[in-house]
């Protein structure tokens, strides 16, 4: 028996130990919003709830840097910013600028912070609400007309539908299904974002690529017969299959 | 109303040159007013396919950059009266073009001709996208082959999202001119079908120019081929595209030679 908190190493039927599993990992980039509170902290407050009154749905769905750059240790009302700001569902990742010791800031709830930042530039907070985000069980994208060499359509909110063909060095990539009334010649993602039952459909199969959930497979790699065909092809464990419609 | 009608391809060497003179040249012996204008800064061949090489005072950067004015720089043809060439420099490169000194040139232009044709560089960079920027319509011209055609269909994409008018929520009028087509090899299967083409391009085609070995001789010439030979087969084809061009429902087909098609007669007989 080796460490009393080891985990079990897990094996087959005959005992013998499974080889060990991989772990796949993929990168998705987020853009997390820098506030930089300007004295007076009253008035800044006061500024920032006009706006969230204006677009409350762009603050809602951000991960939020609080920079105190601008502020000094003994600014007015400086202890109270960080619970008002939790108070108004604002999600900080972390804090910049302000150092734990101080006094005003011994109450606050300190984020843990991530590494690796990108400054980016000014964003501009939107004047109107910006719309909901669409239904993930409804959302399509419909394009109707041919997508043309070197076009790249992304749609991770769901399914993507071209009425017409897309041309050999264009790519579509979708986090739902991706369904082309035409001829698929170039690229087609589908299932981007861990959608595993993703499908591609298409009237004439001459694709460069074709991917559901991350696994590919290349022209050279289908199978004879389904090239030019009507085909569906879909995930079955780690391998993609293409099945004829009709 | 003037209008810009651009040719262009994406792929280089298809006969982009070669078609504005000859489409310019035919537009032009209808009685109406055009000039060819030359956007390939630094590989200029516009000038030499007219025959107006030996003429060349001024170009298109010069009057971009103000250093002459338009009336200077444009070279009236000696054949035609109604057709006149804007030559673009040779000494410079693309990036002397700017983009408001091409609106202003072709707004200048819009006040004195009925149509514009610019022909474009190939690629896809500064100079090709300055050339379909104010485009009211385009040709867009391409072999009957694979890499031609894939890079016709960039450029057609490119028309449809890059231009002034694309812009603006419309549409360019986009039309087909296949060239260097050659009947034979297309029916052994070693040249890509007029069918092939369309369906993989999707925009109406205006014309197909046969291959012919007029058309190097009429640039050897310094003339179109509209011009040095009208009863030419890649002539009357460029002929029945300026006329389908400008609205007409001509049936298509692919001008033969007539010469060749005489002398196998002659031939035959007296075997």
């Amino acid at each position: 028996m080796s460490e009393p908190n080891a985990l079990p190493v897990p094996h087959d039927d005959a005992s013998r130990p499974l080889p060990a599993q991989q772990i796949r990992a993929r990168g998705r980039s987020f853009m997390a919003l820098v506030l930089s509170p300007e004295p007076p902290l009253v008035g800044w407050v006061a500024a920032l709830d006009a706006q969230i009154a204006k677009s409350a749905a762009f603050f809602d769905a951000k991960p939020v840097i609080l920079d105190c750059g601008l502020l000094t240790a003994d600014e007015d009302g400086l202890s109270d910013l960080v619970p008002a700001l939790l108070e108004r569902g604002i999600r900080l990742i972390e804090i910049e600028g302000a150092d734990p010791q101080w006094p005003a800031t011994a109450d606050w709830e300190w984020p843990r912070g991530y590494s690796g930042g990108r400054a980016v530039g000014a964003v501009e907070i939107p004047e109107e609400a910006l719309p909901p985000p669409p239904d993930p069980a409804r959302a399509s994208l419909v394009i109707d007309e041919p997508v043309r060499s070197g076009r790249s359509v992304s749609f991770p909110e769901g399914d993507v539908i071209i009425i017409g063909s897309v041309a050999s060095g264009a790519e579509i990539t979708a986090g739902g299904s991706i369904h082309v009334y035409g001829t698929l010649r170039g690229r087609a993602l589908a299932g981007v974002g861990g959608n595993s039952s993703a499908r591609i459909l298409c009237r004439r199969m001459n694709a460069e690529l074709i991917a559901i959930d991350g696994f590919y497979m290349t022209a050279d790699d289908m199978p004879a017969e389904r090239i030019g065909q009507a085909i569906q092809a879909r995930l079955d464990g780690e391998s993609l299959v293409l099945l004829p419609i009709d | 109303m003037a209008k810009v009608l651009v040719v262009t391809s994406g792929k280089g060497g298809v006969g982009k040159t070669t078609s504005t003179a000859a489409l310019g040249a035919a537009l032009a012996q209808t009685g109406q007013n055009v000039v060819v204008v030359d956007f390939d800064v630094g590989l200029r061949n516009l000038d030499l396919v007219m025959g107006a090489e030996r003429r060349v005072v001024f170009d298109l950067i010069n009057v971009v950059q103000g250093d002459a004015k338009l009336s200077q720089a444009l070279i009236r043809d000696k054949r035609v009266e109604t057709l006149s060439i804007l030559p673009a420099s040779q000494t410079r490169d693309k990036d002397a073009l700017t983009a408001d000194g091409v609106e202003r040139v072709i707004n200048e232009l819009r006040e004195k001709f009925d149509w514009i044709v610019c022909d474009s560089p190939a690629g896809i960079e500064r100079g090709a996208q300055l050339a379909m920027y104010h485009a009211d319509e385009a040709v867009v011209v391409t072999n009957p082959e694979v890499s031609s055609v894939r890079d016709s269909d960039r450029i057609i994409g490119l028309l449809d999202s890059t231009t002034a008018k694309a812009k603006a929520g419309e549409k360019i009028n986009k039309h087909l001119l296949l060239t260097r087509y050659d009947q034979a090899r297309a029916a052994r299967g070693e040249m890509l079908r007029v069918e092939d083409v369309l369906e993989i391009l999707s925009i109406p085609l205006i014309g197909i120019i046969p291959e012919s070995e007029e058309v190097l001789r009429a640039s050897n010439l310094g003339s179109p081929v509209t011009l040095s030979n009208p009863d030419s087969a890649p002539a009357r084809a460029y002929f029945d595209a300026v006329r389908r061009l400008q609205g007409e429902n001509l049936e298509m087909q692919v001008p033969t030679d007539r010469k060749s098609l005489f002398s196998k007669l002659f031939k035959w007989r007296f075997a």
